[in-house]
């Protein structure tokens, strides 16, 4: 089955994502080559979905985002490998929050990693996943200059070999 | 998205992007793609199908170890088990976005 990635997208929206080509400056191929086992590999997970832990975490600036509408907060949020679903909040506002507030495993799926652990798939997981809220500014000014580096520093600080990323 | 993996991969850190949209990430060079056919909001699968869930993370980990070069997209074989029209219209946030209202109140197309 070839997954059709306009599914799901109002038609009219379509001529937004479709035939635009590399993003300007990243039109060369880029790879790391994954060199261990993966049984014996740390994973790690970044969701786009604007998850955060609502107890100890401020939400994405959606206030900003509804004033200046083609602005998205570009910042990220550490989040536990073991926070319960009830630590959640979820910041986005291009998409339902329900079931994501219900399970938040769709996004992020850090219980089910725990068990791939238990099973002997993967060695380990980072002991803090990352999140993103995914609507960002055409020119992605805040990730490339702030957020991936932090996020880089992140991943290394854990010495995470490989990361799943779930746009959402 | 699919241009922070690249930033991340070209950092040493290998990468596979789960996604909605494989085509889209596909055009912008993600090293390594995994296509579903899911509403948005649900790369992983359906709230409490653990079953599902597996399926994609796994297809996504032999991805990320297994494949040997760039531009590698593999799409899951699984259908939404929700009706087209209820999951199309239950994925939307309950108010328009921002920039969905401007759009709607300009009259203009996005992009």
């Amino acid at each position: 089955m070839k997954v059709d990635s306009y599914r799901f997208l109002p038609r009219s929206f379509r001529s937004y994502y479709e035939g635009r080509g590399p993003f300007a400056g990243e039109e060369e191929p880029v790879w790391a080559p994954f060199e261990k086992r993966l049984q014996e590999s740390r994973i790690a997970l970044l969701t786009s979905a604007g998850l955060y832990m609502k107890k100890t975490q401020s939400s994405f600036d959606l206030e900003r985002e509804r004033t200046h509408p083609e602005w998205g907060d570009p910042g990220w949020r550490p989040i536990p490998a073991a926070a319960d679903a009830a630590d959640f909040g979820v910041a986005h506002l291009h998409i339902n929050d329900e079931d994501l507030l219900a399970d938040p495993e769709i996004a992020l799926p850090a219980r089910l990693l725990e068990q791939l652990i238990a099973d002997h798939v993967i060695g380990s997981a980072a002991s803090e996943h990352i999140s993103v809220m995914g609507y960002q500014e055409r020119s992605l000014e805040g990730w490339r200059d702030k957020t991936s580096g932090e996020v880089i520093a992140h991943l290394r600080s854990q010495g995470v070999d490989g990361l799943i990323l779930a746009p959402a | 998205m699919p241009v922070l993996a690249r930033w991340i991969e070209r950092a040493g850190i290998p990468t596979a992007v789960v996604t909605m949209m494989p085509a889209l990430a596909e055009e912008r060079l993600a090293p390594r793609v995994i296509g579903v056919e899911f509403p948005y909001g649900h790369p992983l699968g359906v709230p409490g199908d653990t079953s599902m869930q597996r399926q994609v993370l796994e297809l996504a980990l032999r991805v990320l170890a297994g494949a040997d070069a760039p531009g590698i997209r593999v799409d899951l074989d699984v259908e939404w088990p929700i009706p087209l029209r209820e999951a199309y219209r239950s994925w939307q946030p309950k108010e328009a976005s921002p920039i969905v209202k401007v759009l709607l109140e300009t009259g203009k197309r996005p992009g």
